[in-house]
């Protein structure tokens, strides 16, 4: 009687156990359901609008006219392109230099009171950044150069901010996890500090250093609250870098509230053409850190 | 020789510039939003609602605190136990590769697209319309790879004798994890908390578009809310008071720097905890 009890009781517990188990799997698999739900709803959505404008006139058309219906997002994607081009060039140049600085240079009591306000800079919200843009680039620009201060230089500037504690903080921890050894060997053979830092160490650290640009660009050509403060939002080619520019990321921003029908579908695409580059984006960090892997 | 010295004091000047032009940067915006807002916010300023001649921004902060306390209720379990099934039930193999890389995906899809989809699934086809719950739930999937990824990194640093230690003392795999694994993951796992915390208080785009921009304080979660963010954006997109963006700035600000404090005294008790042992 006692034993048959006991019985059922480990049995109880063992199935309990398995149930717990395909409860945990459950909830991993959440993350693979929304990312299709997510996919499947914004192409769904946003191909045929494609299709019924033609992909030609979409991609490559120059004019956004919702109210007679031409949908055209060529100047867009070139606003997205050149302003995420811009800031990434500028904020690698600076970030990777800036880490070098604090994985090489610093003292450690400097380093441990940067390395917050490194922190700081990339929790702090990017309307904010926005914000700071219109009222304090905005008008510099506008006071220096002219043209009303709303530009593509405006965007370049603060993307460039926004972008960099992403390479700074992981081109850091890039360039602190080469091994001693590497930069003691240098050293030895009578090469300078500096030479040693850029003839070895990042080398050393490039597949990590190229990750932290990859996810900087992420995060430029995805940004949109920000960006629509201080770009002007015309949606036209820009003539230099001081011209109006619309993004994107913020022709969905701006229109998404009162639009219909195709117009609507016509901003999804512009998600669509977004969600490519994002995907083009991971395949190129793939494709590299699997390069890496292979070389190393 | 002097080839070398030219090149050094160049790249040593460059270096010392980009890092004067990084902490500048911080130091710049902080400081700017910091002196012009701090002088806006009074005890009125918070603790007012926003109608009529009155400016407060009451209602924004109910809104955000909901927002967070609702994404946070969703996601926050969802992750953990996703964290738990790819760290401690797991064989490699393709569906822990295919869980990774959707994971990873997320990660990188851009806030914008999260308020699209919220948009036409939660508010349109769910017909949850623009409130607090649309924007909950689809923040609650953006903050998710943070969750699953912060939470699997603490879970690692849980040493394996512990495990076999419970296991040798006839402790079942679930008792194991409930009473010694996430215990001595607290900590990892209230930094995720954190951080979490700090993406929805920054997050603009996918609120815009899911919970919407009205000004009075939410009912229930079926109402629409502003968040702080939004308000911010508001404020200065339709130029409406620079007065109350400077203030609502350095009210967000403070958030984020008490968020980051949590974080890295957090990160600094781990790091103890893990050298201890």
């Amino acid at each position: 009687m006692e034993k048959s009890k006991l019985k059922i009781k480990s049995w109880k517990k063992a199935k309990i156990e398995k149930v717990v188990e395909h409860m945990f799997l459950i909830c991993a698999l959440i993350a693979i359901l929304s990312l299709l739900v997510i996919i499947g709803f914004i192409f769904a959505k946003g191909l045929p609008a494609i299709l019924k404008i033609g992909i030609v006139n979409f991609i490559f058309g120059m004019e956004w006219k919702p109210s007679e219906e031409v949908f055209g997002i060529f100047p867009m994607i070139v606003a997205s392109l050149l302003g995420t081009a811009g800031a990434v060039l500028l904020s690698t140049v600076i970030g990777v230099f800036t880490a070098i600085f604090l994985a090489e240079i610093a003292p450690n009591w400097v380093a441990n009171i940067f390395r917050p306000g490194v922190e700081l800079l990339a929790g702090i919200p990017s309307v904010i950044y926005g914000f700071f843009g219109l009222i304090v680039f905005v008008p510099l620009i506008d006071k220096w150069f002219g043209g009303g201060g709303n530009s593509l230089l405006a965007v370049i500037v603060i993307l460039t901010i926004m972008v960099l504690p992403t390479i700074i903080s992981i081109s850091e921890m890039a360039l602190r996890a080469v091994p001693k050894e590497y930069k003691e060997g240098s050293l030895a053979l009578g090469a300078t500090h500096l030479q040693t830092i850029f003839k070895v160490l990042i080398p050393a650290a490039k597949s990590g250093i190229l990750a932290s640009i990859v996810l900087g660009t992420g995060r430029a050509i995805g940004e949109t609250m920000a960006v629509i403060l201080v770009a002007g939002n015309s949606p036209i080619l820009p003539e230099s870098i001081f011209g109006r520019v619309r993004t994107l990321t913020s022709n969905i921003a701006l229109e998404m509230g009162y639009a219909f029908g195709l117009h609507q579908e016509a901003l999804f695409a512009t998600g669509v053409v977004l969600f490519v580059f994002i995907i083009v984006l991971n395949l190129i960090l793939n494709l590299m850190l699997y390069r890496m892997g292979e070389k190393a | 020789m002097r080839k070398v010295r030219i090149a050094d004091s160049i790249l040593k000047f460059l270096i010392i510039g980009s890092s004067l032009i990084s902490i500048g940067a911080l130091l710049w915006i902080v400081g700017y939003i910091v002196i012009n807002g701090l002088p806006h916010i009074t005890w009125e300023f918070i603790s007012t609602e926003y109608k009529g001649d009155q400016t407060g921004i009451l209602p924004m902060i109910i809104s955000t605190a909901y927002i967070i306390g609702l994404s946070l209720l969703i996601s926050v379990p969802i992750g953990i136990c996703s964290a738990i099934y790819l760290v401690e039930y797991s064989k490699p193999g393709n569906l822990i590769r295919c869980i990774r890389f959707a994971t990873e995906s997320l990660a990188g899809i851009p806030s914008i697209i999260y308020g699209l989809f919220g948009y036409i699934f939660f508010v349109t086809a769910l017909k949850l319309r623009m409130s607090i719950l649309s924007g909950s739930i689809t923040l609650s999937i953006m903050i998710l790879p943070l969750i699953i990824r912060t939470t699997e990194e603490a879970l690692k640093a849980v040493p394996n004798s512990y495990r076999e230690g419970s296991f040798a003392l006839g402790a079942s795999k679930l008792t194991t994890i409930t009473r010694i694994i996430l215990p001595s993951a607290i900590q990892g796992i209230l930094t995720a908390v954190i951080l979490s915390v700090g993406r929805i208080v920054g997050e603009t785009a996918a609120l815009y578009l899911t919970a919407g921009m009205v000004t009075r304080i939410p009912d229930d979660i079926m109402s629409s809310g502003r968040s702080l963010s939004v308000h911010l954006y508001m404020l200065a997109k339709e130029g409406i008071s620079f007065e109350q963006a400077f203030a609502t700035a350095t009210v967000l600000l403070i958030i984020v720097a008490v968020i980051n404090f949590i974080a890295n005294m957090l990160a600094s008790r781990i790091k103890k905890a893990t050298t201890a042992r």
